[in-house]
């Protein structure tokens, strides 16, 4: 049994290639965990991040700086009162939660997080992605219409019809990358999300910077598309407070409102860790071929433990500038705390040891963050699409955008082997 | 995949039906996988669960239900239904036990990485005359739902 659990930690594949069950699970707990803690943190940073995009403070009262709002939160959802509409159909109703959350969170088995550090690398990892992430589609259908009211069943018949005009620009985008890693010398490329941030390695470059600007325009037109498949800000008709009242949600509370939010948030990171590591390089570091050397790696390997220590240092700025008066006094020393324990966990990513073999899960983690900054950044500065100019968007403009950057990417990619065949004929 | 292909047909409920068949879609893919070919699994999970399924679901709830489920449910053929399902069945079970020898003796499990290179060879190799058939057909389905759907042209 023990060497079961060690046989794993000498081999250099990820646990569901290397067919080890118990490490396979230890990743998922670990993933679904981190996925948590990430959910109730964006929670916090989007409230307090959109308010001060907005000349606004955000939560202040809950904790100190409304840290402790996303706890406040998940009490009051857990404890609100379920209800069911009298007319509504009562296992779609129940089962409509369940299928958009397992669809959200059964894509992290393939997400990497560096070169072991996923659960499992299927051959199939973007097909797989792509298309349990469409499965959603269906939950949210369920969802409106096992609700038996209106505003439910046309925010969901909405939602799912933008679903399914952006994904075809998705797929488009994401062909375009995939062409990107066949440019090796066996001239295959590969479906593995493994296998593709390796490609990038291979080749020295990120994909988004390959082919100037094909890579940029594809990334462009996934990351339009992701935000749509997400039905996030400008493209949030379907939820939309003023319009809908909420949208394909609007008779769910407590408990399974949490559920839909949860896989909301979920599927955002997802989609983020897929344009992530088709694009962005996935674990690989800046400049991964270009400054290379000892003193360079060091440089990077700070990084980590200076991101805690600048976190930590901020929550003393605020500590020092808490209004002194006695009521104050629990939230001042709550902060403090909190300032004292990510500046330990900063120092403790100093030790070489940790810091090694942290870079991977960092720097992915970093990119997937800035996704997220960016995705409340939309939410806070975009007007909402009508319904007619997001399907116009959808099928007018990115679809061919897609179609062009296909054929283009696969003409500039077979370039040499097209000169080849013409001029030695 | 047997429960769900059966919770398809006997469902009154139009939507129950419609998960049913993605339960039964979703199994499929699941076979797909367990004959080492994970390509057509993931375009089928991608496609027809993902896709298809949805656009059902749009026809099935624009249309009214109440009146179709409070309809008299009639079913006047099931002698000669019950006949055609023994035959069929008689018809499998028959090859299944005295026709072995038309199927290979012990078939290779292809290798699972190669699935999609494989697809894609043959795809665009030696089966590229059906394949833009197959698309042009998709095309013309697409233009006549357009014409059809159109008010004035």
């Amino acid at each position: 049994m023990l060497d079961y659990i060690k046989s794993y930690l000498t081999s250099n594949l990820t646990p569901g290639s290397a067919g080890n069950m118990f490490w396979a699970f230890v990743y998922i707990v670990v993933i679904f965990l981190g996925l948590s803690v990430a959910v109730i943190a964006m929670n916090w940073l989007e409230r307090k991040i959109l308010a001060h995009m907005q000349v606004r403070l955000g939560p202040m009262r809950v904790g100190p700086h409304g840290l402790l709002q996303p706890i406040a939160d998940a009490i009051k959802l857990l404890l609100k009162e379920d209800i069911m509409p009298a007319e509504a159909d009562g296992f779609v109703f129940w089962m409509a939660p369940i299928f958009v959350v397992l669809a959200a969170f059964t894509v992290f088995i393939v997400v990497p997080f560096g070169p072991t550090h996923a659960v499992t690398d299927m051959n199939i990892g973007v097909l797989f992605m792509l298309g349990v992430s469409s499965l959603s589609a269906l939950g949210i259908v369920m969802a409106g219409w096992a609700s038996n009211s209106h505003y439910p069943l046309i925010g969901a018949l909405r939602s799912s019809a933008q679903m399914v005009s952006y994904e075809i620009a998705m797929g488009m985008a994401v062909i375009s990358a995939v062409m990107m890693t066949s440019l090796n010398q066996q001239g295959t490329g590969t479906l593995s999300m493994i296998g593709i941030v390796q490609a990038q390695q291979a080749q020295g470059i990120w994909f988004i910077f390959k082919f100037f600007p094909l890579g940029l325009i594809a990334f462009f037109i996934f990351a339009v598309a992701m935000v749509a498949e997400t039905n996030r800000a400008p493209f949030d008709l379907p939820e939309a407070e003023s319009e809908l009242t909420a949208g394909f949600h609007t008779e769910y509370s407590g408990f399974r409102w949490s559920l839909f939010f949860l896989a909301e948030y979920s599927a955002m990171i997802a989609v983020s860790s897929i344009a992530v590591t088709l694009w962005l390089g996935g674990w690989l570091r800046p400049f991964p071929n270009l400054l290379t050397g000892a003193k360079w790696d060091l440089f990077f390997f700070l990084f980590p433990g200076i991101t805690f220590l600048f976190l930590a240092g901020m929550c003393f700025y605020s500590t020092v500038r808490m209004p002194k008066h006695p009521l104050f006094r629990i939230q001042t020393i709550g902060l403090a705390g909190f300032g004292v324990a990510l500046g330990l966990i900063g120092l403790i990513l100093f030790i070489p040891a940790v810091r090694e073999r942290v870079q991977d899960i960092y720097w992915f983690s970093m990119k997937v963050a800035a996704f997220m900054y960016l995705y409340i950044w939309y939410r806070g500065t975009f007007p909402r699409y009508r319904f007619d100019q997001l399907m116009k968007v959808g099928w007018k403009i990115l679809l061919p955008m897609g179609l062009g950057v296909l054929i283009l990417t696969a003409g500039v990619g077979l370039w040499p082997l097209i000169q080849q065949t013409i001029w030695n004929r | 995949m047997l429960i769900g292909g059966v919770l398809v047909i006997t469902r009154k409920n139009p939507v129950h039906s419609a998960l049913a068949l993605i339960v039964t879609l979703l199994a499929q893919a699941s076979i797909y996988l367990m004959l080492y070919a994970p390509f057509v699994a993931g375009v089928q999970i991608i496609l027809y669960a993902g896709g298809i399924m949805v656009l059902f679901l749009f026809v099935i709830m624009l249309v009214s239900i109440e009146r179709s489920q409070r309809e008299r449910q009639f079913n006047k053929q099931w002698v000669v239904g019950m006949v055609a399902a023994t035959a069929l069945g008689g018809l499998f079970i028959a090859v299944y036990t005295k026709g072995r020898g038309i199927f290979p003796e012990h078939s290779l499990p292809a290798v699972e990485a190669q699935n999609t290179q494989n697809v894609g060879t043959l795809l665009y190799g030696q089966y590229m005359f059906a394949f833009e058939i197959a698309s042009l057909l998709l095309l013309v389905a697409i233009i006549g739902a357009v014409v059809m759907a159109k008010k004035r042209i």
